[in-house]
């Protein structure tokens, strides 16, 4: 079977909205050439946004201000839960109040590299210059960001960058930035500007005339289906990690809304680029429904080791001689340790508990001892520093980090996979714009620590407000009706789908299949992927798809609250997508950022990326539910940064 | 473990609804409650039973969407810990638990454990907020705020939402939740311009939604996840008064 069985290759993809010459004037030039909509006009157009999180929240009540009248839905029960509240360690920006150096081209510079030369220079440098904004932005708002005792904002330097660029909130900075949008998003819910839609789930896309006009939604409490519409769709509904069933993401964190616009022809790019975090909470058990991750800040004191020989793994951990103590990292990183980035980390241990010598229930788990620094810095400064994340492991595994070694093991954190957007963020669907970790836009191949809540909010506060304009400004649309026939038929499909889920009785959970999908998916899609593995791998989910629809059991009504059917719709979604990214990750025979090809590595084990044959984002087309997906090659140019090879020994 | 747990079971918000006793057998210690929920689900599921209904989403203690009253504790036996951070180990086998709804006048009952809690959304649309457009801010070290002054906002800022001090409140008040709020906001300079209306339409929001008044009870603050403390309530009362006064 050659890769070809799998995938067509179509004509490439341009990105058109983007300008050309010096990096540093292209979003002034791209906001002075874009279509504005005089003020009057405004409150003529009507934009939805999907999601709620900080891109979603932002876009809504910044869209809001600026006079469209606005449409906003979340899943949630509340906009305030969406799932960027969970976001620990910070935000970057390039405000260089450290005096350290620091400058937008060298956030530009660090984001471009960490994304390991997958992602657009004019993006990333656009990213880095609004950034000072954001920050303004917020603490204008209220953020109770950290401050020192001058009562001047505080930073720190956050996942191996040299500057101290990163603003925080203790460890809950993505909560305090989400409700400062919240609040904000609120603000225009009351005073009459959006209309705000809190559980109900976009189920499908709407597109009349080749133009995003709306989309279906299910009410989740009533179950009712409605169609809404708009003179654009805006989609902040977020990444996919939990295609892998455990991961840090909310449960409720679906790919539905990207991929129902997939379906209906926006290019999916760069799917396999997932980003796993190396420092999380390890499975306690059969039961476990999801994965926490602890702040990477523990690697700056905790040495990570496992025991030398296999037969040790059972032995409590303080049986365990120095001299039987693997410091792998130590070992095998001489200059960087355990501070090494992200994907070096987790695949690491993820190595050597594959051969057999991890620790914990299933031997899925890898010690983070910090003996050693209680002894150097005294208890009390370690607990000053850490004494939340160490309770917070004690809450979840009724184990004392102080007495007994931390365990923990990777999970999929991030995906900077998503739907192909051009500079102006619209998808290759006129009028469907996608913002947030939905798109693809920015972190390439690897995201840098801090810089998800960056471009979640860039996108949403600065960006999307500037350049929808330019759309918007051919509108207002001819009406669309719900007897539309493409209306018509979009709810269709819908009710028809709920219909089939709810008859087929079978004697299968829906989470039984998505436990099934994530261990596919994290076996053989995970941190380490093989021609074989995906290949066997594509296998399987088409098999467990065909499965699916004939055993899944779904209990109740469809006109009811009913969270089974809602996880349904969720699940059948993402083993179409997990098909999509073992394609994506077979096509791409090289090893870049987050992906690692075993085929594709130096003498020493190392990732070798292939940059005469890869330098391009794959965005891939819908070709059918028995069709072959087509790939579409957006090629990358580096006028600015150029491409070198990370090393970390 | 192996315990038994009587759920508050309704099926709509109009019906009436009852506490059913479910078998749980062989969970483990290391289970969080809501996974021992998802064990009993699946096996209602297959028996051709309705699954339990109940709000969660991020399973890490931030999102503020669990809310189960456990043993007539809202949030269960734990200190300042919420529903989906709470462990099985902190119940014995052989134990017999208690699983209800919030229950407050303000928080209707829409299906077994999960309530309607937009009543929160209508207090922060009425005042909860910081006037500040996007595009219009000031450098942002234009207003140096003191480290004690920033700390305090951050603490009171921490609520997530969750409505727990409403359960435990003999009245159904919404007190500390909209108290966190107002510390937050009034204690950054950003926020004083709009200090004085944003406590009044706050309240008056609150009274507007079917919210209780406050009697100083303190069993807000008891199941409070985050130890949102009880003297903000104080704090509000008096940008209160001092806001009316000057009207």
């Amino acid at each position: 079977m050659t890769a070809n069985d799998f995938w067509a290759e179509g004509e490439p993809v341009f990105d058109k909205a983007a300008p050309d010459g010096p990096v540093e004037t292209r979003w002034e030039r791209r906001k002075f050439s874009a279509k504005l909509v005089n003020p009057a006009n405004r409150r003529k157009l009507t934009v939805i946004v999907v999601g709620t999180g900080l891109a979603g929240g932002s876009a809504a009540a910044t869209l809001a201000e600026a006079g469209y009248r606005v449409k906003s839905y979340c899943y949630q029960d509340s906009p305030r839960r969406a799932h960027s509240i969970a976001a620990q360690g910070g935000i970057n920006a390039a405000k260089n109040y450290r005096n350290d150096g620091d400058s937008v081209y060298r956030l530009f510079y660090d984001t471009v590299k960490g994304g390991d030369f997958r992602a657009r220079e004019s993006n990333v440098y656009r990213l880095a210059q609004v950034s000072v904004n954001i920050i303004d932005q917020c603490v204008a708002q209220g953020v109770p960001f950290a401050r020192e005792y001058g009562g001047l904002l505080d930073n720190r330097s956050f996942g191996g960058t040299q500057v101290s660029r990163t603003f925080y909130a203790r460890g809950q900075t993505g909560q305090q930035l989400l409700l400062g949008a919240y609040q904000a998003l609120e603000r225009q819910i009351g005073l009459g500007n959006v209309e705000m839609n809190a559980r109900h789930e976009m189920l499908e896309l709407i597109i009349v005339d080749g133009k995003a006009r709306g989309i279906v939604v299910r009410d989740m409490v009533t179950g009712e289906i409605t169609t809404e519409f708009a003179d654009a769709v805006v989609l902040a509904s977020g990444g996919y990690g939990n295609v892998f069933f455990l991961s840090t993401n909310a449960k409720g964190c679906n790919v539905t809304a990207s991929w129902r616009a997939h379906r209906k022809g926006a290019l999916f790019a760069n799917p396999c680029y997932t980003q796993i975090h190396p420092t999380c909470i390890p499975e306690s058990g059969s039961h476990q429904s999801k994965l926490t991750l602890m702040s990477e800040s523990l690697r700056n004191d905790g040495r990570v080791w496992v025991p030398k020989n296999a037969a040790d793994c059972q032995k409590p951990a303080g049986e365990i001689a120095e001299e039987d103590r693997d410091y792998y990292l130590e070992r095998i990183y001489p200059s960087f340790g355990n501070l090494v980035p992200r994907d070096i980390a987790s695949r690491a241990a993820k190595n050597v508990c594959d051969e057999g010598r991890g620790v914990g229930p299933g031997g899925l788990g890898v010690y983070l001892d910090f003996a050693d620094a209680i002894n150097r810095l005294g208890r009390k400064a370690v607990e000053a520093k850490y004494g939340n994340l160490f309770e917070m492991y004690e809450r979840i595994t009724g184990e004392d980090p102080y007495e007994t070694p931390m365990r923990i093991y990777p999970a999929v954190h991030y995906t900077m996979g998503g739907l192909w957007v051009d500079y102006d963020l619209q998808s290759t669907v006129p009028g469907l714009f996608v913002v947030g970790e939905a798109n693809f836009s920015d972190h390439g191949a690897n995201r840098l620590g801090a810089s998800a809540l960056m471009q979640g909010l860039a996108d949403g506060y600065f960006v999307l407000p500037n350049t929808i304009s330019n759309y918007l400004a051919s509108g207002p649309f001819p009406a669309v009706k719900a007897t539309d026939a493409p209306v018509v038929e979009a709810r269709k499909q819908v009710e028809d789908r709920i219909e089939k889920f709810l008859s087929i009785d079978g004697d299968r959970t829906v989470d039984s299949f998505h436990r099934e999908l994530g261990q596919i998916m994290w076996e053989y899609c995970g941190m380490e992927r093989t021609e074989e593995g995906l290949t066997k791998a594509i296998g399987l989910i088409r098999a467990l798809k065909e499965e699916f629809w004939t055993r899944v059991k779904v209990p109740g009504k469809g006109e009811e609250l009913n969270q089974n059917l809602e996880k349904a719709g969720r699940v059948a979604d993402f083993i179409e997508l997990g098909e999509l990214m073992c394609i994506d990750a077979l096509h791409r025979r090289e090893s870049c950022g987050g992906h690692f090809r075993a085929e594709s590595q130096t003498p020493d084990g190392e990732a070798m990326r292939h940059d005469d044959e890869f330098s391009y984002a794959a965005a891939w087309e819908y070709f059918g539910a028995d069709g072959k997906p087509v790939l579409h090659k957006e090629d990358l140019n580096f006028e600015y940064v150029h491409p070198s090879t990370r090393s970390y020994k | 473990m192996d315990i038994k747990v009587r759920v508050w079971r309704q099926a709509g918000p109009s019906t009436g609804g009852k506490m059913v006793t479910y078998d749980v057998k062989g969970i483990s210690p290391d289970a969080s409650f809501l996974e021992m929920i998802d064990v009993l689900n699946e096996t209602l599921i297959l028996s051709g039973d309705d699954p339990i209904a109940f709000d969660h989403d991020c399973r890490e203690g931030i999102c503020g969407a669990c809310s189960m009253v456990i043993n007539g504790v809202a949030h269960g036996p734990e200190k300042a810990t919420t529903t989906c951070q709470l462990h099985m180990r902190k119940f014995s086998d052989g134990d017999v638990i208690d699983v209800e709804p919030w229950r407050a006048a303000a928080f209707p009952v829409i299906k077994d454990l999960v309530v309607d809690r937009t009543a929160f959304d209508k207090i922060i649309q009425a005042g909860g907020y910081i006037t500040a457009p996007t595009g219009t801010a000031p450098d942002a070290h234009a207003t140096p705020v003191p480290k004690k002054d920033a700390d305090a906002a951050f603490e009171a800022a921490t609520c997530i939402g969750c409505g727990a001090c409403v359960a435990a409140c003999p009245n159904g008040s919404s007190m500390l939740f909209t108290a966190a709020k107002i510390a937050h906001l009034g204690l950054m300079p950003q926020g004083q311009p709009e200090r004085d209306s944003r406590v009044i339409d706050m309240l008056q929001a609150q009274d507007d939604a079917g919210f209780g008044g406050c009697t100083n009870a303190g069993e807000c603050t008891t199941v409070c996840p985050k130890g949102i403390p009880l003297s903000l309530i104080g704090r509000l009362n008096s940008d209160y008064r001092k806001a009316i006064t000057k009207r």
